[in-house]
Parts: C-alpha cells; sequence; structure tokens
C-alpha cells in the first residue's frame, strides 16, 4: 500500500464518524430550525421576540460579569502564585486547580452547600443577624457556580502567561523612575493580554452555555441553556429549540475564534 | 513595610478564594459520612449514607466507567490515525478538518445532544442503548486526544523520523506501529485521561441522551440532588471525588496539558 492511501485510511474512521454523528446532526438542527409555523425567521426570534430576547440579555450578561470577575480575582491570586515562594504555595495551588474536573452538576451542588437552604452562609448569616442568607436557587447562585467553575482554569492560564514575562522589562520600568501601580498598568497588564483574552473567553462562552449547574440549582433560572431544555422538554417546541441552540452555538464559537484569532491557540471545555 | 503589607493583603485574599472553592467540597466529603447534617458532626460518623448509595446507583457508575472507556477505546482508534494522517499532511485541508472536529468543544453541548436526538432519535434500538450516549461522548472527548497527540508530533520530529523509516523500508503500517505510536506515547496518555476524565463527568450532553435504563454517574448526581436527602447527595459526590482524584493527580504528574487550554 502506498503511503499516500495509507494516510487517507488513517483519516477515515474519523471522518465517517464525525459526519455521521456530528455533520449530519448539526444539519438536522439547521433543517428543524426552520420548520416550525415561522420557517426561516424562527431563526431571527432569539432577538426579535422580547421574551427570548430578555433571556439572551440576561445570559449575556451573566457570562460577561462571570468573565470580568474571574479575571480580576484570577489575575491577582495567579501573579501572587507566581511571584513569591512561600511554605504552603503548592498546597494552595493544588487546592485552586482541583476543582478543574468537577462537572457543571457537582459544581452546583457546591453552591446548594454554601448559599443554599441548609448551606454555610445562611448558617453563618442567621446567627450573626438573624436573618437566613439564601441565594443559591437563583441568577446569584449561577453567578456564584460559575464562577467556581472557571477561577481554577483561568488561574492556571495566567500562572503560565506571567511565568514566560520578561523580568527584565519591569527592572527596566522601574530604573526609569515608574512606581509599583505604573509598572503593573503599563507593563505587566499588557504583556498579559492575550492570556486574558484567551481565558476570558473561555469563562464566557462556559458562561453562555453551560447546563448542569443551572439545571442543578433550579431549572426556572432565565437563561439560553435553560430556556432551550424547557421549550425541548417540557414545551416539545422542536423548532424554537433547534434554532435557539443554532443561535447560542453560534455565539459560543465565535467568541472563541474571536479569541483564537487575537492570541492564537485556546480549546475550551465547555462544562 | 508596604511591601509586607502588599503580601500579606494577597496572601490573604488568595486564602480567601481558595477557601470559596475548597469549603463547599470539604462540607460535601464531611456530610457523605455524617449521621445527621443537620445536626453536624457530634451526630456521629456513619458509612450508611454510602452503602444507601452504591445499593441505588452502583449501576450509574458501572455505566459511565463502561462509557469512558469505550470513548477511550474509540478515540485511540480512530484518533491517533486521524491525528497522524492530519499531522503529516499538513495543508489547508488538514486545517480544515481539525477546525471541524474541534467545533464539539465551543459548540454547547445542548445543541449537539438535540441534533443527534432529532437525527437518531427514531432508531429506537440504538436510542434505547447505551450506545448513544457513547457516541455523544465520542464527538465531545476526541478532540482533545487529536490536539494532544498533534501537540506530540510537532515537538518529536515525527515527519523526519517517519521518513527515515521509510527511507530504510518499512511499510507504512510497520511505520505507524513501530515508530510513530511511540513516539506519540506522552501525547496518548496526556490525552488519554483528559478523554476519561471528560467522560466520567459529562453531563450537558448525557441528560438529554440518557433513558431511564441508561444512566450515568453524574444523571445519578442531578438525580440525588433533586430527590435524596443532602447526606446520601454528598455521599454519593464522595464517590465521584474518590473516582476522579486520581485521574487527577495522574494528569498533573504526566504534566498532561491535553490541550485543554
Amino acid at each position: 500500500m502506498s503511503h499516500r492511501s495509507f494516510v487517507w485510511l488513517c483519516l477515515l474512521p474519523l471522518s465517517i464518524s464525525t459526519a455521521a454523528f456530528f455533520l449530519l446532526p448539526m444539519a438536522k438542527l439547521l433543517i428543524t430550525g426552520s420548520e416550525g409555523p415561522k420557517g426561516f425567521s424562527e431563526y431571527l426570534s432569539i432577538v426579535v421576540e422580547p421574551r427570548y430576547r430578555m433571556t439572551l440579555i440576561n445570559t449575556v450578561v451573566l457570562a460577561a460579569a462571570t468573565t470580568v470577575t474571574t479575571l480580576v480575582v484570577a489575575t491577582i491570586t495567579g501573579m501572587f502564585l507566581q511571584r513569591h515562594r512561600f511554605p504552603g504555595r503548592s498546597l494552595l495551588i493544588a487546592i485552586l486547580t482541583f476543582p478543574l474536573a468537577f462537572p457543571g452538576v457537582v459544581v452546583g451542588f457546591m453552591i446548594i452547600l454554601l448559599a443554599g437552604r441548609q448551606g454555610l452562609i445562611g448558617e453563618v448569616t442567621s446567627r450573626l443577624s438573624g436573618d437566613k442568607l439564601v441565594f443559591a436557587y437563583s441568577i446569584h447562585g449561577l453567578f456564584l457556580g460559575y464562577l467556581y467553575f472557571s477561577i481554577p482554569r483561568v488561574i492556571l492560564t495566567i500562572m503560565a502567561a506571567a511565568q514566560k514575562l520578561d523580568p527584565g522589562l519591569e527592572e527596566a520600568a522601574r530604573s526609569l523612575g515608574a512606581g509599583p501601580w505604573a509598572v503593573q498598568r503599563d507593563v505587566v497588564l499588557p504583556a498579559l493580554m492575550p492570556a486574558f483574552v484567551a481565558a476570558g473567553a473561555i469563562a464566557f462562552a462556559t458562561a453562555m452555555g453551560a447546563f448542569g449547574t443551572a439545571f442543578t440549582l433550579a431549572t426556572n433560572i432565565d437563561v439560553l441553556p435553560m430556556l432551550i431544555y424547557t421549550e425541548f422538554t417540557l414545551a416539545g417546541n422542536l423548532a424554537t429549540s433547534a434554532a435557539l441552540s443554532i443561535g447560542l452555538g453560534v455565539i459560543t464559537w465565535m467568541i472563541l475564534a474571536l479569541a483564537r484569532s487575537f492570541s492564537g491557540n485556546a480549546v475550551a471545555a465547555a462544562g | 513595610m508596604r511591601d509586607r503589607m502588599i503580601f500579606a493583603a494577597q496572601l490573604l485574599f488568595t486564602m480567601l478564594v481558595a477557601a470559596f472553592l475548597v469549603v463547599p467540597a470539604g462540607l460535601s466529603m464531611t456530610a457523605g459520612i455524617t449521621v445527621n447534617y443537620f445536626r453536624g458532626i457530634q451526630s456521629g460518623l456513619t458509612l450508611q449514607w454510602v452503602v444507601q448509595v452504591w445499593e441505588l446507583y452502583a449501576s450509574t457508575i458501572l455505566l459511565s466507567f463502561v462509557i469512558a472507556f469505550g470513548t477511550l477505546a474509540v478515540t485511540l482508534l480512530a484518533g491517533v490515525p486521524a491525528a497522524y494522517a492530519l499531522y503529516i499532511r499538513g495543508g489547508r485541508l488538514s486545517r480544515g478538518v481539525e477546525e471541524i472536529i474541534t467545533l464539539p468543544v465551543a459548540i454547547p453541548g445542548l445543541a449537539l445532544a438535540l441534533g443527534l436526538l432529532l437525527t437518531y432519535g427514531g432508531f429506537g434500538d440504538f436510542r434505547r442503548s447505551w450506545l448513544f450516549i457513547l457516541v455523544g461522548h465520542v464527538i465531545f472527548t476526541m478532540p482533545f486526544m487529536v490536539r494532544s497527540v498533534m501537540a506530540v508530533f510537532a515537538n518529536v520530529d515525527v515527519k523526519t523520523l517517519d521518513e527515515g523509516a521509510a527511507s530504510l523500508g518499512a511499510s507504512p503500517w510497520r511505520r505507524f506501529r513501530d515508530v510513530i505510536v511511540p513516539n506519540a506515547s506522552p501525547g496518548i496518555l496526556a490525552g488519554s485521561l483528559m478523554v476519561v476524565t471528560l467522560s466520567l463527568g459529562e453531563f450537558n450532553l448525557t441528560w438529554m441522551l440518557h433513558t431511564p435504563l441508561t444512566k450515568t454517574l453524574p444523571i445519578g448526581l442531578a438525580d440525588s440532588y433533586a430527590s435524596m436527602r443532602l447526606e446520601v447527595a454528598s455521599a454519593y459526590t464522595l464517590i465521584f471525588f474518590i473516582m476522579i482524584i486520581p485521574l487527577l493527580v495522574a494528569m498533573q504528574w504526566f504534566g498532561g496539558r491535553g490541550g485543554v487550554r
């Protein structure tokens, strides 16, 4: 057998499985989205229909808030851990990265243990002020859940990027008279920009499309994945759920593709 | 003095973040072996919840392992040769193929699952079997295997090795078996750990694809969170932690970055 045909043979199993179980289903999803009573305009309903548009805005705001908060938190901790050596440092790093493999449902349960009806925050607040603070089963709980999910990932990215920074640049800035804040603002943060974009895009896309956490916390949180799920299972509305999930897929894919074109390679594991 | 203050403030902040991540996990682990979580640890320690979880959900744990290792087998058989072909061939077509197989990472699991349901939901026997879930997991995890193997190829200059073996008269299949695969083993290992970890924890797709008879561990977890007492849900989560932690440690140990970032 020639080398050329061997290479083609090597690609065959993957091509067949991708065509049958990814491309074909996606094509079917696209067609189904236009087969409802509204035809192709179903695809516009995600922005035209007020109820869906509200859900889309909610989801985008939640994802943006998650991204910004995660980036701030992870930059402070990641830079700190990368810059300092002290006893217990590797334990802290282990703790901060250990939730990486938690699925969304488990993250949801973690939030219930923190802020649910029998949760720690409720316990502490009811002892302190008599009022029991319970917010797990709402969009605030979901926000906390996405932070829990994203912080470990982003910390790893920031630490890897900070390791590659040239300390000479900071020294040069200092020797030219820049104060510590100016060095951070004008030298360190711009150099970390590609890492921010890559990590931020992953956090954003995950917060847009993840389903497990919201599902565990409450089924009536008004975010896009829950809307798709309820349209499909409860309302049996195939066309709408197909069109909405295509819309959601296009948004998350575009964000990741934009970030990748800006900062090189980044593959996300959406949970 | 000022530097000490900044250091202390940052350390405190980092410890708070670590507490946010570790405290609920710790709560869940202790709740799983506490007689009554509401009354706290002084109510005594017990394994009754773990036993109860095992009685109720052992089948989900077993099925999760079957699907994870089945997914691993398929991603190895289809993914490793494909990674080789894509790397050796190069060019626009290869980049296009790589782009397409990576799409399922960016597209939410819900959309993938809906597509599979709409296309194959009518094939009753297939729809009802665990193979339906396996198919979803294969599509979702394949890019991690392919990309982690391709990353190794880029580092060890597999093209030269391959051409060297070819000039010595080795057939394509022998070269693949005796030169390519051994050289790719770090990537194969990293990819395998990633595939198994992702498959064991996959929920988004699986929730849509499962039937009452094909429940995996994360489906069982969601079920217990919704309908069982907190101690049972915690004991179940504890079992999941015990399963997943060795995999995580192995991933760190082998420095496997499995293309996650």
